[in-house]
């Protein structure tokens, strides 16, 4: 389904982000990518947005280049991103009046009841909580109907009560629309909760140390932390990013 | 400050009803302080005035009873109004001036390295001595007075339109890149309305100092409008006169700049700050 071959990519300042990142995922699974800050994870994500062309390297989606930003790809960012004059149905609506051809998408009222805003829908941005606004960043990801949706830490700026709460409607909303995803994401339990693999990135350039996958059973609660494979799966991930860093031998 | 946080502390507790008295006193001069400082600069003035001959400082009445002459036989209005149509054309001249030049130096370093030193070097012109050049080159009907105000209106706008333009976050600008937004959706539906609160911050101060352009171009020359108006008390000494066209231009300033706020109200611009 989306394919990403050998990316690297170094900044015009000479700052080398990412060197040699691959990564493959099929229809419907959630990939999370945890790693240490200024890895490389968010560039890792611009280049699969198409947003940022690689210095290297090569992503497809569906078997077709990604070169330049699809609406067959949503985004969500760890700012929500909406616009302070238009209210949440608006904000939400915002996908369907740039650009996007097609009729497969989901109404406003639809989404808004999926994300659980009833009642806010002319609500403005500076009227909602933070988890809210996420609420509504996400829902305008979801309009288009995108086959993959890349999330850039979206829960990153939230507090503690309200991540669990938005994470496990994410899980839920992602299963009932069937929608590939890509989340970064600095919270292992996080990832672990969402996630059907966890890739562990190495400090910068970011590459690959390791995939765990996740086992755990479908539909997920937060009750789940408390088993033991829940705690060895977390441990796996600890694991793979407290490994002593071993640079490639380098050939003169 | 002391009466600020006083205030606040009676507030919250709601119990200090021996303060009360003084915090409704407060609320009531607060309300009332504008009238009260009018009155005050008039009452001053009377005094003031008493001391010297009326053609050096005319008193508040006598200035009030010139005022009612000049709107009565309709010269007061006349004036005003051929003032206000040399200010409002400029304002829209070097509005549309601002935004053909802020467009390009927002999205172009090019267009910026290109053009701004020229937008700086406007503001530097004094344009009380470049304007006898507007009126050699074109006359000294109202089209030269419309170009001073367009001058002088032109810099606080274009450097608002700037700065607005510009002022969408990184974020906002990837979003829109994802969703695929042609440059002219992103135009319309992004930097347009994040710019509103900037430019209407510009178009406040260009409003009020368009008058200042008006008066500037009419006092060089011109037989109609307030700039006239005040030269023609001057040369009579005529000083109730004088100081009836500073108050009505003061008076035609507050309009304007009132009158943009509330065009600003109905747009809902305050919601656009992000």
């Amino acid at each position: 389904m989306l394919i990403a071959e050998h990316i690297s990519h170094t900044y015009p300042n000479g700052v080398e982000a990412l060197r040699q990142f691959s990564l493959q995922l099929s229809a419907g699974q959630f990939m999370a990518i945890v790693g240490p800050s200024g890895c490389g994870k968010s560039t890792l994500l611009r280049v699969l947005a198409g947003l940022l062309r690689p210095t290297s390297g090569k992503v497809w989606l569906a078997g077709e280049p990604v070169t330049q930003p699809s609406p067959r790809i949503g985004m969500m960012f760890q700012d929500a991103a909406l616009l302070p004059w238009r209210t949440v149905a608006q904000n939400i609506r915002l996908p369907l009046e740039l650009g996007w051809r097609g009729n497969a998408h989901f109404s406003v009222e639809e989404l808004i009841q999926l994300v659980g805003l009833r009642g806010f829908e002319h609500a403005y941005p500076r009227e909602l909580s933070g988890g809210m606004a996420q609420r509504v960043s996400l829902a305008r990801a979801l309009i288009t109907r995108p086959p993959v949706l890349l999330l850039d830490e979206p829960f990153g700026a939230l507090d503690a009560m309200t991540r669990e709460n938005l994470t496990a409607a994410l899980e839920g909303i992602l299963r009932a629309t069937q929608t590939t995803a890509v989340m970064v994401t600095h919270s292992i339990a996080e990832a672990v909760f969402l996630a059907d693999q966890v890739v562990v990135s190495s400090p910068r350039p970011g590459r690959p140390l390791g995939i765990v996958r996740v086992t755990l059973p479908r539909p997920r609660h937060w009750g789940m932390e408390s088993w033991p494979e829940f705690g060895h799966l977390v441990g796996q991930v600890r694991a793979l990013l407290a490994q002593p860093l071993v640079e490639p031998a380098r050939v003169n | 400050m002391f009466v600020f946080t006083n205030r606040i502390r009676i507030r919250d507790d709601g119990q200090a009803s021996s303060s009360r008295p003084v915090l409704l006193a407060g609320r009531m001069l607060e309300r009332f302080a504008p009238l009260l400082s009018l009155s005050l600069f008039i009452g001053v003035w009377h005094w003031l005035s008493l001391r010297y001959p009326p053609f050096i400082l005319p008193g508040p009445g006598s200035v009030a009873q010139r005022f009612l002459e000049k709107i009565a036989d309709g010269s007061l209005p006349f004036h005003a109004l051929v003032t206000l149509s040399e200010a409002l054309p400029g304002l829209l001249l070097g509005t549309l001036a601002a935004f053909a030049l802020g467009i390009p130096i927002s999205r172009s370093r090019l267009a910026d390295r290109l053009l701004s030193p020229f937008i700086v070097a406007s503001q530097g012109v004094p344009f009380i001595a470049v304007a006898p050049l507007l009126f050699i080159w074109f006359g000294n009907g109202p089209l030269t007075k419309v170009l001073v105000c367009a001058l002088v209106v032109f810099f606080p706008i274009v450097i608002n339109v700037i700065a607005g333009l510009r002022s969408a976050p990184q974020t906002l600008r990837d979003l829109f890149r994802a969703l695929n937004a042609t440059p002219a959706q992103t135009f319309m539906k992004l930097e347009l309305p994040a710019a509103l609160p900037f430019i209407f911050a510009g178009l406040r101060v260009g409003g009020t100092l368009s008058m200042v352009g008006a008066i500037a171009g009419e006092f060089l020359s011109a037989d109609r409008g307030l700039g006239f108006l005040i030269n023609l008390g001057n040369s009579f000494y005529d000083t109730p006169l004088v100081i009836v066209g500073v108050l009505t231009i003061v008076g035609l300033a507050l309009s304007v700049y009132g009158a943009i706020r509330l065009a600003e109200r109905a747009l809902r611009v305050e919601r656009w700050a992000a």
